[in-house]
């Protein structure tokens, strides 16, 4: 029997992730660095993990409401409304999820009928595309470019949208770019839609995560709030992406159809992750998120040194301003982003991701994360140092 | 400028081999800046020295750290200031703090021996007239010092590439 015939087409079609070989010849180096990591270093901070255990041994292992715990909302409601200025209903606003990436793909099949057009910046993260395919849409890719400070233009949006467009997805800060949308660029985003039905799907998994100015979020903005779905999660912000713990804000129709797919895909976030979420709110309103400032001042530490290190081996590099990725152009290699990443990794041991993983547009780039030891980016630095200067 | 000379301090106080220049780049700073930060620093006695912190129960080098609990009369006009300076002169004293709760003063000590520190206990501290009394605890085995711990055995378990 072809097994393989029998795949859906939908799953079929969606092209393999283009990583998957560095990542087997990176497992099987030794001494080699990895600058491929998209996930903090840091480890959860032993509050956080200490509550879940605390849990554990108290005998919390029973299911949650669909919607997550109430206790959890409302501290998410309180969160929102004290760091982004958004103001949402713990009863029926807001929905606990299993990490932000459970939002997406609850937020499209919630939305999308066949055919229907969502547009997303170019380059993004990677998981916005087939989850689109899989709920039977069509992804519209918009082109950013460092040019344009790796920002949704609201001349390239108007462009792409037809009759068909049912939603945007706002993703910023950006993984992979650190690109920003500061209150004006969002203002003029929101001009372009105000008069259409569509639909923002803004990932903020990064919001806490930013080095020149803080986040603004697109619900924030006058009159957006409505249309908006807010997904964001604990895995950057508080180190806690192991726990597989988010959450979507919303109208509550968006909610109550997001919780209707939930509900029976996954009942509900685990219990230990989230009395760990709960923690992680209720210590940091107690020190005012010094713990988060604390890991913001260290990645901010590494962000100066990995960018000056690319700039000064002659390469263009724009200034990410939040998440922990720098997005360094190495077209003056001649090499494609593949290409420089295979070498790189057989002739230094430094991996890092070519940016045409995140969309044709990151085609000429490259995503290193500063997610890691700064002896691991000085020693990287060097390598690729060492491996630009042959080609240049 | 008061944050960015409390970054400096952070930074070397977790690092102190790093050079001006990283530091400048770390802040965003010119590195002469940091120079003339951290001189002032020095020279205020802000940054009084600059140590390494090392695990000795890993070396052959043979030592015993003990923490005494000293309980002394405070002296006319001086109070306990006098008498933490007698304490604090010996070589063998590594840190003296001033305690609240049932005792004064607490010494930390390092000898080569336990003998060294009861000698130093019985023939040094305890005869100095204001010492009412002491009790010695030795310290069998650090854990954490300075923030710093010693067996970290949290490994980076990552997958090697994550988008």
């Amino acid at each position: 029997m072809n097994w393989e015939e029998k795949i859906s087409q939908k799953v079929r079609h969606i092209p393999p992730s283009g990583i998957r070989k560095f990542f087997d010849i990176v497992n099987e180096m030794e001494d080699a660095i990895s600058l491929g990591v998209g996930e903090p270093d840091f480890v959860t901070p032993w509050n956080i993990r200490e509550a879940s255990i605390h849990s554990i041994e108290k005998g919390m292992t029973y299911y949650t409401s669909n919607w997550g715990m109430l206790e959890l909302r409302e501290m998410i409601s309180r969160y929102l409304l004290e760091r982004f200025d958004i103001s949402y209903d713990p009863k029926d606003e807001v929905l606990v999820t299993i990490g932000a990436s459970e939002g997406i793909d609850l937020a499209l099949r919630s939305i999308i009928e066949p055919g229907d057009e969502v547009v997303v910046p170019d380059p993004s993260y990677v998981s916005y595309m087939p989850c689109i395919t899989m709920a039977g849409g069509v992804t519209v890719p918009i082109v950013c470019t460092a040019e344009d400070d790796f920002k949704l233009k609201p001349e390239a949006l108007k462009e792409k949208l037809t009759d068909k467009t049912k939603a945007l997805i706002l993703p910023y800060p950006n993984n992979p770019t650190g690109g920003m949308m500061n209150r004006e660029d969002l203002l003029a985003v929101a001009d372009v839609i105000r008069d259409t039905g569509i639909i923002v799907i803004s990932d903020e998994i990064y919001a806490e995560l930013t080095y020149e100015g803080n986040h603004t979020s697109f619900a924030s903005i006058p009159g957006m709030k409505d249309r908006t779905i807010v997904l964001n999660g604990f895995s950057k912000a508080f180190a806690m992406t192991g726990w597989r713990l988010g959450y979507a804000a919303a109208n509550k129709t968006f909610i109550n159809a997001m919780v209707k797919i939930h509900q029976y895909t996954m009942l509900c976030a685990p219990i230990m992750s989230q009395v760990a979420g709960l923690e992680a709110l209720r210590s940091g309103f107690e020190d005012d998120f010094k713990s988060v400032r604390d890991m913001v001042n260290e990645y901010n530490h590494r962000r100066r040194v990995i960018l000056k290190g690319f700039r000064d081996m002659g390469l263009e590099c724009f200034e990410p301003l939040g998440a922990f990725y720098v997005f360094p152009s190495i077209e003056k290699t001649g090499m494609t982003s593949e290409e420089f990443c295979e070498r790189l990794l057989m002739e230094e041991k430094v991996a890092v991701v070519p940016g045409n993983a995140f969309g044709e547009s990151g085609e000429g780039f490259i995503r290193c994360s500063y997610a890691c030891s700064m002896e691991n980016i000085n020693e990287a630095l060097n390598r690729i140092g060492n491996f630009v200067k042959k080609y240049m | 400028m008061g944050s960015r000379v409390n970054e400096i301090l952070e930074i070397l106080s977790k690092n102190s081999k790093l050079t001006s220049t990283e530091i400048a780049t770390m802040l965003d700073m010119e590195p002469q800046e940091v120079e003339e930060i951290i001189r002032e620093l020095e020279e205020q006695n802000v940054i009084v020295r600059y140590n390494t912190l090392i695990n000795w129960d890993k070396t052959d080098k043979e030592r015993v750290t003990a923490l005494i609990e000293v309980k002394v009369t405070p002296q006319r006009d001086q109070g306990f200031d006098s008498i933490a300076e007698r304490i604090y002169k010996f070589p063998e004293v590594k840190s003296v703090y001033l305690m609240s709760g049932p005792y004064d003063l607490c010494v930390i000590v390092e000898g080569k021996t336990m003998k060294d520190v009861a000698s130093f206990v019985s023939q040094r501290l305890s005869v100095l007239d204001p010492v009412l009394s002491t009790a010695t605890h030795f310290i069998l085995k650090p854990y954490k010092i300075g923030g710093v711990i010693l067996e970290d055995d949290e490994k980076d378990g990552r997958q090697v590439i994550t988008l």
